[in-house]
């Protein structure tokens, strides 16, 4: 990152102007509509976890491993179709955060870059935003997984 | 004799005339308040393409053949083809000439082309190295949102000022003689950097572009924003267009809120509420220009049109190193005649 | 269940909406600091209670991905020793990540982007 350089006065100024300008977000509408859209795709998961809980005789904790693997399922199929951006442009961080957003950002890349071929296209650039996600993840847990390894 | 006036501007001895103007457009636009001035509108995203960035290409190539068609005259008579757009290395412009085999400048100004194509096509005609030049550009929403943002399906959701990149092309054919509005005056801008780094806000990284060379403008050739029938900028959207006001009127003491619009704030009026802040892209202000202002200048409803159009001079590797948004405008008089 | 699922997932989808609205950060920011905080929490533990609160609503949410990565890195060392941390870091997890290869695969072959 490059370092912050300072503005002169009328950078300064104008950044004023903008800041003043700017429309905000409708912050409670966004909010509300992320939260019940995010609660209810927890419903689903909820739903699902109780269907193969029931249907595979799996505990609760092992059953939700073929729930996430559903909801990815619907959040790509979603994609694919084309409604999950226009149902994302609502619900927002609703869709983002559940395991719906990762298969999203993954799924997209994949389509998207599907004209540059499947080796260069699909195949490379699936995790383009999935990516930070996982690298950050895995890292984090390494260090953490090391830490609580050395402690014992 | 010079026709330099001031710093930045200049005039034409012999004001070039725009003889003909194709706007072709996405099935997006077809809800455009601008509709019946389109030439065409597609109805499918890809205009029977592979690729969005093919069917970028097909629409100006379209643009470039309706022009020409209007005034019947085949694409060898015309002597240079001035175009670009915003895909990487202009792609869109690039292929379309191999397709026209017009001897070709490839030009990029962002969204600023239109006009950028306009200026130096006058330039030519009017310094008499040729009689017929044609200046084109396109965008595509799709194509330009992959390469600048994200995947088109990805569920990202929109800011309130956040603008939409119109699917679009126009090309006009300016000559040295002929019927149509001419071009009487050009300004070249300066790029500027107003300390702007939201790529999701360009409107307001290039207000203060456009508001320099509006001001710039009229010091240079002594005209005031009443000597306009219209000042037109290209794609400030919602949100810059009151911002180009507020700091015009801050820094060079006009006042434009009587007579000034902005193409990307008029294209998608109660269009989608997804739209946010309005159109963008370089066809944003050629479409309008070409299509709607052209018409009514041809008509005599509009006398004389100061078209100013913006571009932002960045790209994701620039923001994402942490640079701001250097934004440029152009500005060109056209006038009735 | 259903009821503290809807509300602990909608509240951790708010979190990140209001986040979202209130800086210039992105989703991509965003999700990537939750798994870092999924994987801090899993490691001492907090995460799993919440999960065995609320179901899908802690479950569903990115931050389980973090916590699940780290869970599955400290349950392996906890057997097989520090060498676990590198073998167990995915048990947990391998199937949302196959799943979203797998289908996201298929998905690119089948559908083309409709822009």
């Amino acid at each position: 990152m490059a370092k912050r350089k300072k503005l002169n006065t009328t950078q300064q100024k104008y950044q004023q102007i903008v800041k003043k300008t700017n429309p905000k977000p409708n912050l409670v509408f966004n909010c509300l509509l992320a939260f019940i859209s995010g609660g209810l795709v927890c419903i689903v998961g909820q739903l699902l976890i109780d269907f193969y809980a029931w249907a595979m005789k799996l505990p609760p904790e092992k059953a939700s491993n073929p729930a996430v693997a559903t909801l990815i399922l619907m959040g790509a199929l979603l994609t694919g179709l084309g409604y999950f951006d226009k149902l994302a442009h609502y619900a927002g961080a609703g869709l983002a955060v559940p395991v719906t957003g990762f298969a999203n950002s993954m799924v997209s890349s994949a389509l998207e870059f599907k004209r540059e071929g499947y080796i260069m296209g699909i195949g490379s650039k699936m995790f383009m935003l999935a990516g930070s996600v996982i690298t950050y993840g895995v890292v984090t847990a390494f260090f953490v997984g090391l830490f609580r390894a050395v402690l014992k | 004799m010079t026709k330099k006036l001031g710093k930045q501007s200049f005039y034409f001895a012999n004001p070039p005339v725009i003889i003909s103007t194709g706007t072709v457009v996405g099935p997006f636009e077809a809800n455009s308040p601008f509709k019946d001035d389109f030439d065409f509108i597609f109805d499918d995203n890809l205009a029977g393409q592979e690729s969005f960035e093919k069917a970028e290409r097909t629409l100006l190539l379209n643009a470039c053949y309706t022009a020409l068609n209007k005034i019947n005259t085949p694409p060898e008579n015309i002597e240079y083809f001035l175009a670009g757009d915003l895909l990487n290395q202009i792609i869109s412009a690039g292929f379309s000439a191999l397709k026209l085999e017009i001897p070709f400048l490839g030009i990029y100004g962002a969204c600023s082309t239109a006009v950028e194509g306009l200026i130096l096509a006058s330039v030519m005609i009017d310094g008499g190295f040729c009689n017929l030049a044609m200046a084109a550009t396109s965008s595509h929403n799709s194509s330009a949102e992959r390469q600048y943002r994200y995947p088109t399906e990805y569920g990202n959701q929109r800011k309130p000022f956040s603008q939409w990149t119109v699917t679009g092309a126009g090309a006009a054919v300016v000559s040295v003689t002929g019927m149509g509005p001419v071009i009487t005056h050009a300004t070249v801008g300066k790029v500027t950097d107003l300390a702007c780094k939201d790529p999701l806000n360009l409107g307001a990284a290039m207000a203060p572009a456009a508001a320099d060379t509006i001001i710039r403008h009229f010091a240079d050739t002594g005209r005031n924003p009443t000597d306009y029938d219209l000042i037109l900028t290209g794609d400030l959207g919602k949100v810059g267009q009151e911002l180009a006001i507020q700091w015009t009127a801050e820094s060079g003491g006009f006042d434009l809120s009587m007579n000034y619009q902005d193409c990307g704030e008029l294209i998608y009026d109660k269009v989608d509420e997804r739209v946010h802040a309005g159109g963008s892209g370089c066809a944003c202000a050629a479409i309008v220009a070409y299509g709607n202002i052209y018409r009514r200048l041809r008509a005599g409803e509009l006398k004389k049109v100061l078209l100013v159009a913006t571009g932002a001079m960045h790209s994701p590797t620039s923001f994402q190193q942490g640079e701001n948004i250097p934004c440029i405008a152009h500005a060109i008089s056209i006038e009735a005649r | 269940m259903y009821l503290k699922a809807f509300l602990v997932g909608g509240t951790i989808c708010l979190i990140g909406q209001v986040i979202y609205d209130a800086t210039k950060l992105t989703m991509g920011h965003i999700l990537t600091g939750m798994v870092i905080v999924g994987g801090v929490l899993g490691g001492f533990g907090v995460y799993e209670k919440l999960i065995k609160f609320a179901g899908a609503g802690a479950s569903m949410p990115i931050i389980s991905f973090g916590n699940s990565l780290a869970e599955g890195a400290i349950r392996e060392a906890d057997t097989t020793g520090i060498v676990g941390v590198l073998t167990g870091m995915f048990e947990l997890t391998s199937t949302g990540i196959t799943a979203a290869i797998v289908f996201g695969f298929l998905v690119a072959v089948i559908f083309n982007p409709k822009g």
